[in-house]
């Protein structure tokens, strides 16, 4: 079982809470999360809908391991409709606060219609109940998760909230629980504000048990938990550096994109590393990094936890931001620090802490304001528009002054908050955007790592490295090394990570972990917690399912084959140095393939006969 | 040899594989909030610790216990409480200087660490050795071992 097999529904419009069974046909053909969700999200909503109106829906949602002893079994996903980009969102949030909404009896809560009122949604167990969030609205994701746990007087309550961006429209504002983990990507926070709906703050205290064989249970996790421990990756390099133990190996491969994708090499990478954040600051005698942390039940402990130097200027007499809190991944270190030429680790780390105040998602942002700054630098936005500001790459006042505007969403930083896409279409120069279908690259330059290009290309939520992972073969040699130049063989490539990816995504577990463990590892787990029989081939049946389910509502939506390219720069554009010089991408050579392999048509879209094949 | 359970906050990172396993053993769900091994997150200080009952020689639980429902396991040294004797009347969670007794609302009575009868599963739990289950009387080895590997000499290193 591992389900706990209740779902609760909250209609905001009329503030009706309802409870209902898990449908456990579909949980046995989608597992749960992200494939589970979305499968209630195709069913019940038009993918032609406005994703900020009250038509719309967002799913909070575990899975069937999350809240039990597997490593990293704390996830919930956030599925809805992206106001980014129009496709199917998922996001996906580590920390504790899915382990608290299993906890509390709960695998989804589905949140409908829009409140008349600011709300927030309190969960005790089998009861919950919305209460007014008035004296909530307006302030930052920080200030409300303190309100909340003192309203309740209770530590251990755990909270999911919006920051003032998603309130004032940002379009990739992010879910933050726990402070500093997020559900990051695809605006889904802009949805939940679109609601009226401020925080969702959980007490479970039911527990999490109905495992199908303890015995199983045990021996399988505890082998897992084994495979973490001994791999490079996950037992040494993400608990020393983080994610960030990848900054100065993507630089060297010529893939790491910098000002906004001109360059694919940082002359400054080597000062924003996960090694320089072990390095002592002259200026206070501490170092960047103070420790590593976990997220719930996470035994690898990736996550950063950090300071910024009291006396930079980013964060000088501003006392809230002189304690620890969440550091930088390399994601947003690229963003923020890279992709803006910026050089200046606690700068970067002050802006991060900004992206969590507010809970919008940096690399969005970081990717923003980048165009923002070619565009500055191209004098199609000038300091009337900024109101004095130079935005020049490098300039890391600009970066946070940008950040600051946009999180709190003040004077320009509306505008930068329309992400990318839209602000390079507003000032005429649509070709300086960094995004597919809407959303913004993440720190992997596709001239040099051919096959995450394809990845991106084909993403269900526009441009994403979580929805197919190439690069840990490509660079990493994960599960065997294939060249970053090459593009012979990248379709499959491309497939089977994403295929494996959605179950990953739906299992309630972290991807980090298949930097050790492929699907032979996760199946045994799945299986033993879970009715039935999870092999590891059923469970790429069901990725694959999950995959094609994603691709029909976005077709549905009206995004198509078409859709499915890069950036001009990146087809056209040679990179100009380092191992990938004189390399473009070539999707063309890659994108047909692909949809072969996938059995789809020629223009991508999924065939009657694969359509059967996978039971939709 | 009676055993104790060394705590080492530095090492924690706060992932709760302890909890789980304590309330599996205790409830046969995963319910951290059944744990009798807590742990503590300090936002601002960037740290993780570790808090449970250390089994105190003089109980202040078990000499406040009224009906006697808190006795010794001879064997672990564990104050264990007698779940049919206790009365629920919360007075050891008052004696406790140190808060790790706790009433449980569901069963009625009270709830403290009793050393898993001489197994505990937060330390075999624990990915990062910050709990771990030693001889009571040398709690401190391994951290005299850290101090005395300072001083050796530096050509000998």
């Amino acid at each position: 079982m591992a389900w706990t097999r209740n779902v609760l529904r909250v209609n905001l419009t009329n503030g009706s809470i309802t409870t209902e069974p898990l449908n456990m046909q579909w949980a046995n053909d989608y597992l749960g999360q992200r494939g589970l969700a979305t499968k209630y999200l195709v069913e019940e909503t038009d993918p032609t809908c406005d994703a900020l109106s009250p038509d719309n829906k967002m799913i909070m949602t575990t899975g069937p391991l999350t809240g039990t002893m597997v490593s990293t079994a704390g996830r919930y996903s956030v599925v809805t409709k992206s106001p980014l980009t129009g496709c199917i969102a998922c996001s996906n949030s580590g920390g504790y606060f899915g382990n608290e909404m299993k906890n509390a009896g709960w695998d989804m809560v589905i949140l409908e219609g829009k409140s008349p009122k600011p709300v927030y949604l309190y969960i005790e167990n089998d009861k919950a109940e919305l209460l007014p969030a008035d004296d909530l609205w307006g302030k930052s994701a920080w200030e409300t998760d303190e309100q909340i746990h003192a309203k309740h007087q209770d530590p251990l309550v755990r909270i999911a909230v919006v920051g003032r961006a998603a309130e004032k429209g940002c379009l990739f504002s992010a879910i933050v629980n726990d402070l500093h983990r997020a559900a990051g990507r695809s605006g889904v926070g802009t949805v939940m504000a679109s609601k009226n709906l401020k925080a969702v703050a959980i007490r479970g205290t039911r527990g999490v048990g109905n495992i199908s064989d303890p015995t199983k249970f045990f021996k399988a996790s505890e082998d897992g938990k084994k495979v973490l421990a001994e791999n490079a990756v996950t037992g040494e390099g993400l608990p020393a550096l983080g994610t960030q133990v990848l900054m100065n190996v993507i630089n060297e491969v010529g893939a790491l994109p910098t000002r906004n994708h001109r360059e694919v090499q940082f002359e400054g990478a080597s000062k924003i590393s996960g090694e320089a954040m072990l390095e002592v600051r002259e200026s206070d005698g501490k170092a960047n990094l103070t420790t590593n942390g976990a997220c719930f039940g996470c035994t690898i402990a990736c996550q950063r936890i950090s300071t910024v130097d009291k006396d930079h200027f980013s964060v000088k007499d501003k006392p809230q931001y002189h304690g620890n809190s969440g550091g930088l991944e390399f994601e947003n270190a690229w963003s923020l620090g890279s992709d803006c030429g910026v050089d200046d680790l606690d700068a970067i780390t002050a802006a991060n802490f900004l992206c969590n105040e507010d809970a919008v998602d940096p690399i969005s942002l970081g990717a923003t304001i980048a165009a923002a700054m070619e565009l500055f630098e191209e004098g199609a936005i000038t300091v009337k528009d900024t109101g004095g500001m130079e935005l020049k790459f490098g300039s890391a006042e600009a970066l946070l002054w940008a950040t600051e505007v946009t999180v709190r969403g003040e004077g320009f930083g509306k505008e930068l908050g329309q992400g990318s896409k839209r602000l390079c279409e507003k000032y005429g120069r649509p070709e300086l955007s960094m995004t597919v279908k809407g959303q913004e690259f993440p720190a992997y330059d596709p001239r040099g790592i051919q096959g995450i290009g394809l990845a991106y290309a084909t993403s269900n939520r526009g441009a994403c490295h979580l929805r197919g992972y190439t690069v840990a073969s490509e660079i990493l040699g994960i599960p065997e090394k294939t060249d970053p130049l090459a593009t012979d063989g990248k379709a499959g490539l491309v497939k089977a990570f994403q295929d494996a990816t959605a179950v990953v995504d739906s299992a309630g577990i972290c991807a980090f972990t298949t930097f050790a463990w492929t699907l032979e590892d996760i199946a045994p787990q799945i299986d033993a917690a879970c009715e039935g029989d999870w092999s590891a081939e059923r469970c790429l049946v069901v990725g694959e399912r999950i995959w094609t389910m994603e691709r029909d509502y976005n077709l549905a939506a009206g995004i198509t084959g078409k859709d499915d390219t890069l950036p001009k720069r990146l087809l056209k554009d040679a990179a100009k140095t380092g191992p990938a010089e004189g390399r473009a991408n070539d999707l063309h050579k890659m994108l047909p393939e692909y949809y072969e392999v996938r059995g789809w048509t020629l223009d991508g879209v999924p065939t009657d006969e694969t359509r059967s094949r996978l039971g939709l | 040899m009676l055993r104790s359970l060394q705590i080492e906050p530095e090492k924690c990172t706060g992932c709760l594989q302890c909890e789980m396993a304590c309330s599996y053993q205790a409830e046969g769900v995963f319910n951290p909030s059944k744990s009798r091994i807590k742990i503590f997150t300090f936002h601002d200080e960037g740290r993780f610790v570790p808090y449970t009952c250390t089994q105190c020689t003089e109980a202040w639980c078990l000499h406040a216990c009224p009906v006697e429902a808190i006795v010794i396991n001879e064997a672990t040294g564990a104050k264990e409480v007698i779940d049919d004797i206790c009365v629920g009347c919360k007075v050891c969670t008052i004696a406790c200087p140190f808060g790790t007794v706790n009433y449980n609302q569901e069963t009625a009575v009270v709830q403290k660490c009793d050393l898993c009868g001489g197994d505990p599963e937060c330390a075999k739990a624990c990915p990062t050795q910050a709990i771990t289950y030693v001889d009571s009387d040398h709690s401190g080895l391994e951290r005299m071992r850290a101090h005395a590997a300072q001083n050796l000499p530096q050509d000998n290193a």
